[in-house]
């Protein structure tokens, strides 16, 4: 088996160690995975199949399924944009559509330098603060197109 | 620290923290800590507050409690001061030095900074006079302001674990689900199935069993059971505790949403220390009771609240749901028999047993008793979680307590239920709400998500918008359900841009029909609900999509163009400063102009015009 450089491996272990390699665990260890490198590097799977003794298809089925694991790489910074109802009738599509014209990418694409990665998710809970993204962790509320592209700039430049 | 071995140490204890809490010497400033409110900064609050108390000398004096949600999300961050419940609403930074001074140590209330009755105009003073928390009975959520979700010792002086302390040791399994029963406690998740059926099928079968909290809070606009697992854990766990002790179950599991991250960490915070003071684990209290009770994170998938659907993710399989000819209370969870309920059920079970089944159910209608958490959000004055009596009509909680539609703005319509819904229009806002009252109008209770839609929504997109979160989130399994939306996508979508034809109103109620009636769970029974509840009150926007080619709202971007109107226009400029594009042009103080060319219906110029002057055309 080609071992990626890029995985610590040994990390791998201890996200599986922690839930005693038990497969009804799987789709938490894989969204620790995913929270680690955020994205679930393809050469994992393998090897989660074989300690969780799990068939790869279950692996697939069960990452292709739940929204919040992605098998593609993703951007430094993720941009979860809420489409809630709330954030919904509130303009959401509106903020969707200012980072789509800033950063020339669509919902689930990545821009070319890795550093952004657009996504939408279906209500944060946070509707008194609607329209609202996050970027990684952080919750940005009372949104329009202005304030949105600001916030972005704000990371691009942290970035730089 | 404590581990209760008994009943009685437990009681001792509770009385200790309640005399201290009620201790003249010491205030409580409260801080509302929920996720609207972290927004606007309120652990920065807490920080300043702390320093200019130490200023004053008064650090010692009251306590900040970080709390959970205290539902007002509108007029966050909230702070209250005890004792007098002074009521601070949308705090700043700023505002601190004052609050310290006036309040904490002049005991006065600063004026300015006090909410501001909008009917009266009037300054109210304590929290419960103001209107909104007023015309609510907040049985279950109001608790969330004097707990900080990280302490137990919180949970336990206003009185937590004293229904479990109860069903222990004065009642025996089957009085307790004869309580349940007697209370009528309906599922709060949105089928409003007799909670006590359940347990008493699952109590019947033998073997392990386990029981399950649903808090895969799915429905886009509802968060009643967010601020519930992350103001007040215990509640759950509490409530959890006395349905497994009923039914016979040592194993427990709640399935939270990973959205979520602060309900996780609270939750499982809430179960370690619960571990740490006997009250999960062996020999619960003495009672040789063992329950033990883990958390599972969902990934994202809305039809994981499917009940079945539910426990395949928790056996860490892709949440199918599977036709329901064996219930869970029979075979779930690993085949074995499971009861399932949501957050909100949960959080009822210890004021039950605490207070009783018929104090609980001189609450509600004939068959809906107790209260009930809305989400009340989108185009209303004051969004936040509303707990009533059942029964309370729509027109009391969206305009009374609501405080009704900003900006001067029509109401249009009330979706409720989620995507499972419907839209109720405006000739139903006197309907009590419950669970039978909203099905006879198309729609459902549901969880209780409450969404408010003014005159600027299209009815035809919040169909379109339903059916497209229901296309992504169905699983795909049933044809009816799989193939029926995809349809439905296709014909909304089509009627959206202007390519409606004549028939599609017709052929999207029979699709919706045959979902109704075809599909194998609640999700695809449920999903044609927006659209046909839609077509049903509001059939003349669609007829104008299809026909007259017109977005009436001005929402669906091909359908409707920007106009300004020259009468009301007085060329204050502002619209062609923000104007992204610079298509608006004129001269100062002349009706201005919008270059259809280049405008992109972005909709900065309608929101921003004091005057009203751009029109929808």
């Amino acid at each position: 088996m080609a071992y990626n450089n890029d995985i610590d491996w040994e990390k791998l272990d201890d996200i599986i160690d922690e839930y005693n390699s038990d497969k009804e665990s799987l789709l938490m260890i894989l969204q620790d995975i995913n929270e680690l490198y955020n994205y679930v590097p393809p050469e994992t799977i393998p090897v989660l199949a074989q300690k969780l003794n799990v068939p790869k298809s279950m692996i697939y089925s069960v990452a292709t399924f739940y929204k919040t694991i992605s098998l593609e790489p993703r951007g430094k910074y993720i941009i979860n944009v809420c489409t809630g109802t709330a954030c919904h009738v509130r303009g959401a599509e509106k903020i969707i559509d200012a980072v789509h014209d800033n950063l020339q990418i669509d919902t689930g694409q990545t821009t070319q330098d890795s550093l952004f990665t657009l996504e939408t998710v279906r209500c944060l809970g946070c509707c008194a603060a609607g329209p609202v993204f996050t970027v990684n962790k952080n919750m940005h509320g009372g949104l329009d197109r202005s304030s949105a592209l600001n916030i972005i700039d704000d990371y691009k430049k942290n970035a730089s | 620290m404590v581990k209760f071995e008994n009943k009685e140490a437990l009681e001792s204890y509770i009385q200790e923290l309640q005399a201290t809490a009620q201790s003249p010497d010491k205030g409580l400033i409260s801080l509302c800590s929920g996720p609207g409110c972290i927004i606007h900064n309120s652990d920065k609050i807490r920080d300043t507050l702390t320093e200019e108390m130490g200023k004053h000398g008064i650090a010692d004096k009251y306590e900040i409690r970080l709390t959970g949600c205290h539902g007002y999300c509108e007029q966050g961050p909230i702070m209250v001061i005890d004792p007098g419940g002074i009521f601070y609403p949308k705090v700043e930074l700023e505002n601190i030095p004052e609050i310290v001074e006036k309040t904490l140590v002049n005991n006065e209330p600063a004026e300015k900074l006090l909410f501001k009755n909008p009917a009266t105009k009037k300054r109210v003073v304590r929290e419960e006079d103001v209107p909104f928390y007023k015309l609510q009975t907040r049985s279950i959520f109001g608790k969330n302001r004097l707990i900080d979700p990280n302490s137990i010792d919180n949970y336990l002086a206003v009185g937590g674990y004293q229904s479990l302390a109860k069903a222990l040791f004065e009642m025996k399994p089957k009085e307790i689900i004869a309580e349940i029963k007697n209370a009528n406690l309906r599922g709060r998740g949105g089928g409003g199935f007799p909670a006590a059926i359940k347990w008493d099928s699952c109590s019947r079968h033998k073997g392990p069993k386990y029981v399950i909290c649903n808090a895969d809070e799915g429905d886009p606009g509802a968060y009643m059971d967010r601020g519930l697992l992350e103001g007040n854990p215990h509640l759950i766990i509490e409530g959890m505790l006395i349905g497994a002790f009923a039914m016979g179950s040592h194993d427990g599991y709640v399935y939270v949403r990973h959205e979520y991250p602060l309900a996780v960490a609270n939750l499982a915070k809430a179960i370690d220390h619960a571990k740490q003071y006997g009250l999960l684990g062996e020999n619960i209290l003495g009672s040789g009771f063992d329950f033990d009770l883990h958390i599972s994170k969902g990934g994202g998938a809305f039809v994981c609240g499917e009940s079945t659907a539910l426990m395949a993710s928790l056996e860490g399989k892709p949440g199918r749901p599977r036709a329901k000819y064996i219930h869970t209370s029979e075979k779930g969870f690993r085949d074995s028999p499971s009861n399932l309920n949501n957050v909100e059920t949960w959080a009822n079970v210890p004021l039950i047993i605490d207070k009783g089944a018929q104090w609980y159910a001189s609450m509600g209608t004939e068959y809906s008793k107790g209260t009930k958490i809305f989400s009340l959000v989108g185009k209303v004055v004051n969004t936040g979680l509303v707990e009533v009596p059942m029964g309370t009509t729509l027109r009391e909680i969206i305009f009374d307590i609501g405080g009704g539609i900003p900006k001067k703005k029509q109401f249009k319509a009330v979706q409720t239920g989620g995507p499972s819904g419907g839209c109720i229009p405006e000739q139903f806002l006197d309907t009590p709400v419950d669970f039978d009252e909203l099905t006879k109008l198309g729609s459902i209770m549901g969880s209780g998500g409450m969404i408010v839609m003014d005159q600027d929504t299209c009815m035809v997109d919040v169909a379109r918008y339903f059916i497209e979160f229901l296309v992504d989130e169905s699983c795909g399994q049933c044809n009816p359900c799989r193939e029926g939306l995809k349809q439905m996508m296709a014909v909304l979508s089509r009627i959206c841009e202007g390519n409606g034809k004549k028939g599609d109103i017709e052929l999207l109620e029979e699709l919706g029909t045959m979902m109704q009636k075809f599909s194998l769970c609640g999700l695809g029974t449920s999903a044609p609900n927006p659209v046909l509840t839609t077509i049903l009150y509001f059939r003349d926007e669609y007829e104008a999509h299809i026909y007259d080619k017109k977005c009436p709202a001005g929402v669906c971007k091909p359908l409707f163009y920007y106009e300004i109107d020259e009468e009301a226009c007085n060329g204050c400029t502002l619209c062609a400063k923000k104007c992204p594009q610079e298509a608006i042009s004129g001269e100062k103080k002349e009706p201005h102009e919008i270059d259809q060319e280049n405008c992109i219906k972005c909709g900065i110029c309608y929101d921003i015009c004091k005057f009203d002057a751009i029109a929808i055309r």
